[in-house]
């Protein structure tokens, strides 16, 4: 059987911001692909360039600072970088849809949610009235708002954390989006309140046959939800596999490093074992590898030359010049 | 050295117009302690009272009732001898290091803050002191010239602790040490804590909804809803074996560290309860799922069940 084609591919996406201190290159040559269906984390830790991915996606990176240079970006085939404005406004809420970390901010505070749901449903599918009405309600309902028929007239505020969450997810699935980006989407929320809000979205998704982009820098998200993880380090992804692969062979020291300085609550550890150091200047990234001046392997050539990509096992690549095949 | 709370209560007025109509019940009733050298884990979702029981600590806050006793005396009686050892024993260390540390203030003015001026300390000791702790949370002395702009996140945290070590006290306050800081930098600060904690022989108090790094540092945990104890003991054995269905829901929601230990999670359906409203009862019956008739009309009973462990239910 053939492998169906992907939903998305991103080839070599370069997103640099210019500024008066020089060319920050948030990210930098970025490729991965995704299927439908597909969860696939993003993780790193902050200002390693895993949101300006996700905005350069959407075509959402502030400009006149921040600019796609280079690369492609492959949605259902097409190349999101050559749609014009207009175009990429339709593909926005109704193909690619997003979440983001923050509900109190993402939405509109004087606003209904009814007002808020509508907008996206009203604009994509072109419905009216009554029918408008059973979308919107619909939608909250599949979330698990309670009431969803009295609440409509509701305003943000009027709910807790995870309720506006589970709205702006809502909003979000409301047109049926092929690829969901969440971004950081539970980092504001309680223990008890992000485990149910993972298990809904996970159930959500299996049902809608959405493929997520989730963006985290929690490596327990990414242990219980994701399919596939892309590690970032200052704008590039440095290790990418299936989950249990990383997990189990990190082939990468940075993930390596990563994996052992975590704290686990189901595990009394005796001592952490830290990464030095901290993260680089994105304006003034060393030639070679990014993370040659923290890493506790480092070689000579690490700090002179860029690593190359190494496949270490079937669909498990790792850019680091110690990296090697996996004996199996 | 003993930090003792009994029967801690803080009730916030909520103002309408003129007249108090309502009060936001921060915390009930929650009677705690905390010996020499231990660590604390208080682990508790927001609004469960953790950051209200630790700036009653503080003496940011009086008490609405309840007491709190330091080496068996009441703090409510203390004069002003007392209050001055209170403040150089007690220190704390906030959340966010960005908000902690005033921006116009250099590093050296910054540690050197809390050390009394009146005990002949002059320039060059003072100095000296600030220069020691700097070494000690692995900072270089010559950082003491620097705005704390000049510095990350993990650093400013380092600063923020200096500050806190520099009276050498005996109880520090850790409220969310690390929850701004970034994974990698995590650890470092974890590790000074726990390094710290064994060089000087400090007590610590972690307030924390980390559960990994409140199991990374405790001794003993504390585990609060709705403003009340839930359950106390030993860090390992509350880790292990939790008592309450609260507690063994809030550590279900952890999530593993591998793949392969996704497991059946004990989903808890609803929210954390209104303080102003909060339920009859046990607080925790309406999200309970092991709720019993008597958990809907009567409080539970904070009662010892096994030798060190303390509970709040009536399963036991």
């Amino acid at each position: 059987m053939p492998e169906p084609s992907p939903l998305l591919v991103v080839d070599d996406l370069k997103t640099y911001f210019f500024t008066r201190r020089g060319i920050t290159k948030a990210v930098d040559g970025v490729s991965f692909t995704l299927h439908a269906g597909e969860t696939l984390a993003l993780v790193g830790e902050s200002g390693s360039g895993k949101s300006v991915t996700c905005l350069s996606l959407v075509r959402l990176v502030p400009e006149p600072a921040g600019r796609i240079v280079g690369g492609r970006v492959l949605f259902e085939g097409d190349d999101l970088l050559r749609k014009t404005r207009a175009e990429m406004r339709r593909v926005r809420g109704k193909q690619i849809a997003m979440v983001l970390q923050d509900p109190m901010t993402s939405l509109n505070p004087s606003l209904t949610i009814g007002t808020q749901v509508s907008e996206v449903v009203r604009l994509h599918q072109r419905l009216r009235g009554a029918s408008l009405r059973e979308r919107v309600l619909q939608a909250l309902r599949r979330l698990r708002i309670a009431a969803a028929e009295t609440r409509l007239r509701d305003y943000p505020h009027q709910f807790s954390g995870g309720m506006r969450q589970r709205v702006s997810s809502a909003i979000a699935l409301s047109c049926a989006p092929r690829l969901l980006i969440a971004d950081e989407p539970t980092t504001s929320l309680d223990v008890t309140i992000q485990a149910q809000y993972l298990e809904l979205l996970k159930e959500v998704q299996a049902a809608a046959g959405v493929a997520v982009i989730l963006v985290t820098h929690d490596f327990g998200i990414v242990a219980a939800n994701a399919d596939r993880v892309a590690v970032m380090y200052a704008g590039k992804i440095v290790e990418m596999g299936s989950t249990l692969q990383v997990f189990d062979h990190p082939g990468h020291p940075y993930t390596r490093a990563l994996l052992r300085c975590l704290t686990d609550a189901g595990l009394k550890r005796q001592q952490l074992v830290e990464i030095s150091g901290q993260p680089p200047d994105l304006a003034r990234l060393p030639p070679g590898c990014p993370f040659a001046p923290r890493c506790p392997e480092r070689q000579a050539i690490c700090e002179q030359v860029a690593p190359p990509t190494v496949t270490v096992e079937n669909g498990h690549t790792a850019s680091c010049w110690a990296a090697s095949p996996v004996a199996t | 050295m003993i930090l003792q709370a009994l029967g801690l209560t803080k009730y916030f007025p909520v103002t309408g117009g003129f007249t108090v109509n309502k009060w936001i019940k921060a915390l009930d009733g929650v009677s705690v302690q905390v010996a020499e050298a231990e660590t604390l884990g208080i682990v508790g979702e927001s609004g469960s009272g953790k950051t209200t029981l630790a700036r009653l600590f503080l003496l940011l806050e009086r008490p609405t009732s309840g007491s709190l006793l330091f080496d068996g005396k009441a703090t409510r009686d203390f004069g002003r001898d007392d209050l001055m050892r209170y403040r150089r024993s007690v220190q704390a260390v906030f959340q966010d290091p960005f908000s902690s540390l005033n921006p116009r203030m250099r590093v050296e003015d910054i540690v050197a803050e809390p050390l009394p001026r009146e005990n002949g300390l002059g320039g060059a000791a003072t100095r000296g002191r600030v220069g020691d702790v700097l070494q000690m949370v692995g900072l270089p002395r010559e950082s003491t010239a620097l705005y704390p702009h000049e510095f990350s996140g993990g650093q400013r945290q380092r600063i923020a602790i200096a500050r806190a070590l520099v009276g050498t006290p005996k109880f520090i306050f850790l409220d969310e040490p690390v929850s701004a800081l970034d994974v990698s930098i995590r650890a470092q600060i974890l590790n000074l804590l726990k390094h710290l904690q064994a060089t000087l022989g400090l007590a610590y108090v972690m307030i924390s909804h980390d559960l990994g790094a409140a199991r990374y540092l405790a001794t003993r945990l504390a585990v609060m809803y709705a403003g009340k104890l839930v359950e106390t003991g030993a860090c390992d054995a509350v880790y292990t074996r939790p008592l309450h269905p609260y507690t063994e829901a809030l550590l279900s929601a952890a999530l593993p560290l591998h793949p392969s230990a996704r497991r059946q999670r004990i989903i808890l359906t609803g929210e954390v309860p209104n303080p102003m409203n909060p339920p009859a009862g046990c607080r925790f019956h309406p999200r309970c799922p092991r709720v019993m008739p008597q958990c809907r009309s009567e409080e539970p009973e904070w009662k010892e069940v096994e030798p060190g462990r303390f509970t709040a239910c009536h399963l036991y």
